[in-house]
């Protein structure tokens, strides 16, 4: 069977002045995979992830989507195929409805209502919080609604920094369906995450310590 | 014009009023004094040094010579705007564009409606009085977008992460930037009359002016000054906001405190 690779990063390093935050890094990865990457607190995950989501560029190295490199591609472009979720979102707007209308105005499309309900409803939100303010959603609601965002328009990678970190068991497990079913669906999905269970679970897991790739399973 | 009394010995009995700044300063011990004197003296110097070239530029009454007063004054006025823009990349290009159009246009319409007349004794001073408004306003508009790009720089990046181009994701922070230059000008505009009664009404009544006829001037500046802040403050915005990102279409960091 011939491995698709959706992205390939090559001798990728990244640089603060003198401090060296990721060292030659290379690594593969699979389209259709859900990956966990994981490490220590300052290892250099999280800028490994925004340098994938091209939200910074690397400083030597390069990194190829789909066979061509991430600069080729024009930057807004490439942002609605490989999209990031934070992991302490905010909310634009006042109300849920201009959080959800955003992709499409992102896209010059016009709201689709009733799809926006149906992806509501897949993350347990009946519709009734279209019109909701966004001062009166818990945490857990807001990771949800901020997923929605990313996921609405389904890029071909999704990449999460500890979207569920502080989230309780339910909301937790909300999200976790909703990443699965995706990545049954093809999406690709990158996350970064400290969670020991959803550590256990991962399949695929890219180690990184002191900016380094120590193992990549 | 006999009502116009100031002379030299009547000016240096006002510089009372400075010595009571000076003390009010002293006695509050605010250590003020040194930029009192350092101002007041630059004042006088800078006043009277304008105040012979204007004579010469007003007697000579040449197009060319009017129009470098108002190159010049565009320019400082620029200089003077990018300063404010206290970090960002290409403020004084930027101002002087925005100073420059928004000059040109305003001065133009009041020339081509025969508001005002080509003659320096007009065009000087009604060019400062325009490019130092939107100096004003620029540097407000300076100062809310660096402020305003700092506070809500997460937003901007969950913005551009999820495909928005970089106007979409700055949209909020580009009106509310225009808004805040033009704000002090819509703001003086409501209590014209009732709170203040401005430099050019207050001006041409010293002179003895029929108070009627100087409200005309008076209404015709607001109109001037209400478009030409508008103009500088959505220019400078414009060309502001993207110098918030790079090529890649990044927010850069070294621009957000």
């Amino acid at each position: 069977m011939i491995v698709e690779k959706i992205f390939d990063v090559q001798d990728l390093s990244y640089q603060v002045g003198d401090k060296e935050i990721l060292k030659r890094i290379s690594v593969e990865i699979e389209k259709g995979k859900y990956i966990t990457v994981v490490g220590p607190s300052g290892s250099g995950k999280s800028t490994f992830m925004r340098i994938l989501a091209s939200m910074i560029s690397q400083t030597s190295g390069k990194v190829l989507f789909n066979g061509k490199t991430v600069d080729s591609y024009e930057p807004t472009e490439y942002r609605q195929r490989v999209s990031y979720a934070f992991q302490q979102p905010t909310l634009f707007g006042k109300t849920v409805r201009d959080n959800l209308m955003f992709p499409f105005e992102v896209r010059n499309e016009e709201f689709d209502e009733s799809k926006v309900k149906q992806y509501l409803k897949m993350v347990n939100l009946d519709e009734s919080y279209l019109d909701k303010s966004v001062n009166d959603v818990s945490g857990g609601e807001k990771q949800r609604i901020a997923l929605l965002r990313n996921l609405i328009f389904p890029p071909e990678v999704l990449i999460t920094d500890e979207v569920t970190a502080g989230l309780d068991v339910e909301n937790k497990n909300i999200v976790h369906s909703m990443l699965n079913e995706f990545n049954q669906r093809g999406l690709t999905i990158l996350r970064v995450t400290h969670d020991e269970s959803e550590i256990e679970a991962s399949q695929d897991k890219i180690t990184i310590k002191n900016g380094e790739v120590v193992d990549n399973v | 014009m006999s009502n116009l009394t100031v002379s030299n010995s009547t000016l240096m009995l006002g510089f009372v009023l400075v010595i009571v700044a000076l003390v009010i300063g002293y006695i509050e011990k605010l250590h003020i004094d040194k930029d009192i004197i350092i101002g007041v003296v630059r004042a006088i110097i800078q006043l009277s040094i304008v105040g012979y070239v204007l004579k010469f530029v007003i007697k000579a009454d040449d197009i060319w010579l009017t129009l470098a007063c108002f190159i010049i004054i565009v320019i400082n006025a620029s200089y003077n705007a990018g300063k404010r823009g206290n970090g960002i990349p290409k403020a004084f290009q930027s101002s002087l564009l925005a100073i420059f159009v928004g000059t040109t246009i305003t001065l133009g319409t009041l020339v081509f409606t025969g508001s005002i007349k080509f003659v320096p004794e007009q065009i000087v001073p009604v060019t400062g009085m325009i490019a130092s408004n939107i100096m004003v306003a620029i540097g407000l508009c300076y100062r809310n977008m660096k402020q305003t790009f700092s506070d809500r720089h997460q937003q901007i990046l969950e913005k551009l992460a999820l495909g928005a181009d970089i106007k979409l994701a700055s949209l909020d922070i580009l009106r509310d930037s225009i808004k805040s230059g033009m704000q002090p000008t819509i703001d003086s505009i409501k209590t014209l009359g009732l709170v203040s009664l401005p430099g050019m009404m207050s001006g041409l009544i010293f002179a003895g002016v029929d108070p009627v006829k100087a409200i005309k001037y008076q209404i015709m500046v607001t109109f001037m000054l209400l478009a030409s802040t508008s103009i500088g403050s959505i220019i400078s915005c414009y060309l502001g906001y993207r110098q918030f990102f790079n090529e890649r279409k990044q927010l850069k960091n070294e621009l957000i405190s």
